[in-house]
């Protein structure tokens, strides 16, 4: 399948907008759903009769549904300002890829259904029938959108093409013309519990095989216990954490943690799956149902807080949206009895949920961390953050908490960390390429072309800052980018889970590392180094 | 001519009214069921009040952008701002004391149209010259900014060079507005101004000019970010956790 392409190449940095090739990437789309992946969803099998109809009924419902979309179709006004501020239109120079005209592919349609203008004078606005070209165009270039919301940012109106890319794709898998990737991955985590169809014996021997490593290298019987009834805290994390790398490293990290901090914690094989790809599709009834498996797991073990794990879509959802799914989180109404059910077993006392970064990072603050930071030092970290979590969640109590916290973090335990250029990170961050349903295989040109402008801003780190570690705290981008960097010629193994960098310099009381440390330890303090120094 | 200027004006009137009030009420009762403040985004109802002033006042959002845009799109929009002002004087008593501003700021409005129309001139070489922008115009796009440009001329014509009769032109609106039809000055400038401004009344519900009440609406710039506190439920959403 996987068509020949060419990496891009460095442009000189910072890089001006390229010049437009039209229908660079028009032959890029994903496999398309079987009915066996499209079903279980509540999704028609294959493309619907009257197909053409449907689709619009369906824009007409969704338009009802979420004023996003119906205040973003309108608003428009074709400025230019977002034109250059994708990752794919920089990766691919395909002008659909800038994020007004990937927006028009909707909005031509919405035009000539749902407005006065567009009915009767559809070449005037540039309004089209829904024909099947405009079909493939939409399967195509939405398709090829990570629901990053880097365009978002630079709107005047604050314009999300994130929604709707999502509507696009509500609207093409209720005609029946879904995506196998999203829709494949989202059967088996209603069926199983998580995105790989691991089934909980599994599970469970996984977990020990980690929690034997950890115990190899740090003598300690850490725990990574699953399904534990009357635990205080639930995890919830992605599953690349139980089988990908780095994320495995990532969740050692945190499984250290939880030892250090004493918690009495537990995963759930009901609800082992902190992603939830109904998000990239935009169905809110699916991602409920996902959400759900959650809320079940909570109530079912009894814990008092829920954190999750290391993941950028995931913590959106979590974050933004549990407490209106399932109420995972605070002030329900004094009548809304489903939310109360489960706001009145947490604590109160904490966010709910609450991200792993934050949970360490109080740990931190507190001063009940310790961390042998030389254990870094071959190390010179960058950080990426994630689209998800930059532009559309939040961590801690003050706006922008998701910027500082993860940084935070990381400096706990490395003595060396740079920034990559400040266009490229925090709220103007880019996506890694394989975010919003994107990291599929049949993907695999657009994810290495639009992760260009994030290797151009990693490279001139690397080439000027001595960078040698790329820190991530998503699953999607760990994947993507130990798929990708090798594009780019950086090595693969530079790519690390914050959580990893945690893991590595954490020093668990009564481990085999506090015991090497503790010659240096019984040395003199600082003060009184200093002063015997200065006695010198 | 004063009975077909009149009607024209009544007819415009109710359009944009009635237009931008069923726009506005069905924004307003179409649910935004989920959180999507584009973050980091104020933590309270006052920092998004103070957020949308500085999207609706500066064009925060734009400047971070793209600095010619927003220098062209600002120019155009504040000069507009002021030359409304300024013609507010053909609806009002300027001689009551609540009006009296009026007079006041008229003079900076006379000179704003030029900001105006550099400002429209800039946005529209941008659209032709800029690769990326001329892809994404459409017909529709070029004609909002002739008619704003032929407004914003026409009218700077009749400032500085072909002068109307504009007592008479404030009695005509002052009648229109008692429902009394008063007559209204020849000029071709002023019925070309005054027809080309009833057309951008009457297309403003049915364009891309929604984008003026919209900003006011869209959820990625008016919400709150507080999903974790409160729980944000709309009516369609809540009937599926029963």
């Amino acid at each position: 399948m996987a068509a020949e392409f060419q990496t891009p190449e460095f442009r000189e940095y910072p890089a001006v907008p390229n010049a437009l090739i039209n229908d660079a990437t028009a032959h890029l789309s994903p496999f398309i759903a079987k009915p066996n992946h499209q079903e279980p969803l509540g999704f028609p099998g294959e493309l619907v009769e009257n197909w053409e109809e449907k689709a619009v009924e369906k824009m007409g419902d969704l338009l009802t549904k979420y004023r996003g979309l119906r205040v973003y179709l309108d608003s428009c006004v074709k400025c230019g300002s977002c034109t250059d501020k994708c990752h794919y239109y920089q990766g691919t120079s395909d002008p659909k890829n800038m994020p007004v005209a990937r927006q028009d592919l909707l909005r031509s349609v919405y035009r000539r259904y749902f407005t006065f203008a567009g009915k009767y004078f559809p070449k005037l606005v540039g309004a089209r029938d829904m024909t099947r070209e405009v079909l493939d165009e939409w399967y195509s270039y939405f398709h090829q959108c990570s629901q990053c919301r880097r365009c978002s940012v630079f709107c005047p109106y604050g314009i999300d093409t994130a929604e709707i890319s999502m509507a696009a794709r509500e609207i093409m898998d209720s005609i029946g013309h879904g995506q196998k990737y999203c829709n494949e991955i989202l059967g088996k985590v209603q069926t199983v519990g998580n995105n790989l169809g691991l089934p909980g014996p599994a599970l469970k021997a996984t977990m020990a095989e980690f929690a034997e490593e950890i115990e190899d290298d740090t003598g300690l019987p850490v725990e990574i216990p699953i399904d534990k009834k009357g635990a205080d805290v639930l995890l919830i994390t992605p599953s690349a954490d139980f089988f990908a790398e780095p994320h495995i490293d990532g969740l050692m990290g945190y499984a250290k943690v939880f030892h250090e901090a004493g918690v009495n914690w537990t995963l759930s094989s009901h609800a082992a799956e902190a992603a939830n790809f109904s998000m990239f599709i935009g169905s809110y009834s699916n991602m409920k149902k996902v959400a759900e498996r959650i809320r079940d797991a909570a109530l079912e073990l009894g814990v008092k807080q829920i954190i999750v794990g290391e993941c950028g879509h995931a913590w959106r959802v979590a974050y933004s949206f549990w407490n209106t799914l399932t109420g995972v989180g605070a002030g329900a109404d004094p009548s809304d009895e489903y939310a109360l059910k489960l706001q009145k077993q947490l604590d109160p006392n904490v966010p709910q949920p609450m991200h792993i970064c934050e949970f360490t990072y109080d740990l931190i603050q507190k001063g009940k961390l310790r961390f042998d930071k030389s254990a870094n030092d071959h190390r010179t970290v960058t950080f990426h953050d994630s689209c998800n979590v930059a532009r559309a969640s939040r961590m801690g109590d003050w706006a922008g908490g998701q910027f500082d916290i993860p940084r935070e973090v990381i400096k706990a335990c490395c003595n060396n960390y740079v920034d990559m250029d400040p266009d490229t990170i925090k709220e103007k961050t880019y996506c890694c390429g394989g975010g919003g349903g994107l990291l599929t295989d049949d993907l695999m040109e657009i994810r290495v072309k639009g992760a260009l402008p994030r290797m151009e801003a990693l490279k001139d780190v690397v080439d000027h800052r001595g960078v040698n570690t790329l820190a991530a705290i998503c699953a999607i981008c760990k994947a993507q980018f130990a798929k990708v960097l090798p594009y780019y010629n950086f090595p693969m193994h530079m790519l690390v889970s914050t959580h990893q960098l945690v893991g590595e310099s954490l020093v668990l009381t009564g481990s085999n590392q506090e015991k090497a440390l503790q010659p240096k330890q019984e040395e003199p303090a600082k003060e009184d180094e200093a002063q015997a120094k200065a006695e010198e | 001519m004063s009975v077909l200027y009149a009607l024209l004006f009544y007819v415009a009137t109710v359009l944009l009214i009635a237009g931008l009030a069923m726009k506005i009420r069905q924004y307003w009762i179409t649910p935004a069921p989920l959180k999507i403040p584009t973050t980091p985004a104020p933590t309270t109802r006052g920092g998004v009040v103070l957020r949308m002033i500085r999207e609706v006042v500066l064009f925060e959002s734009l400047f971070k952008s793209n600095k010619w845009i927003w220098l062209f799109g600002y120019m155009f929009h504040v000069g507009l701002a002021l030359v409304l002002l300024r013609h507010l004087r053909y609806f009002v008593d300027t001689t009551s004391f609540i009006w009296s501003w009026v007079p006041l700021i008229s003079p900076i409005g006379k000179y704003a149209a030029f900001a105006m129309i550099i400002g429209l001139l800039g946005l529209w070489a941008r659209r032709i010259l800029v690769e990326r922008i001329r892809y994404i115009s459409g017909p529709s796009d070029h004609l909002m900014l002739a008619l704003l440009v032929g407004i914003g001329l026409s009218g700077a014509m009749m400032t500085f060079v072909v002068h109307t009769d504009i007592v008479a032109v404030k009695i005509f609106f002052l009648g229109l507005m008692r429902f009394s039809i008063q007559p209204l000055p020849t000029d071709p400038l002023l019925l070309l101004h005054l027809g080309l401004v009833a057309i951008l009344m009457i297309v403003f519900p049915l364009s891309k000019l929604l984008h003026a009440p919209g900003v006011f609406f869209s959820p990625s710039r008016n919400q709150v970010d507080d999903p974790r506190e409160k729980r944000h439920l709309a009516s369609w959403a809540a009937k599926l956790d029963k």
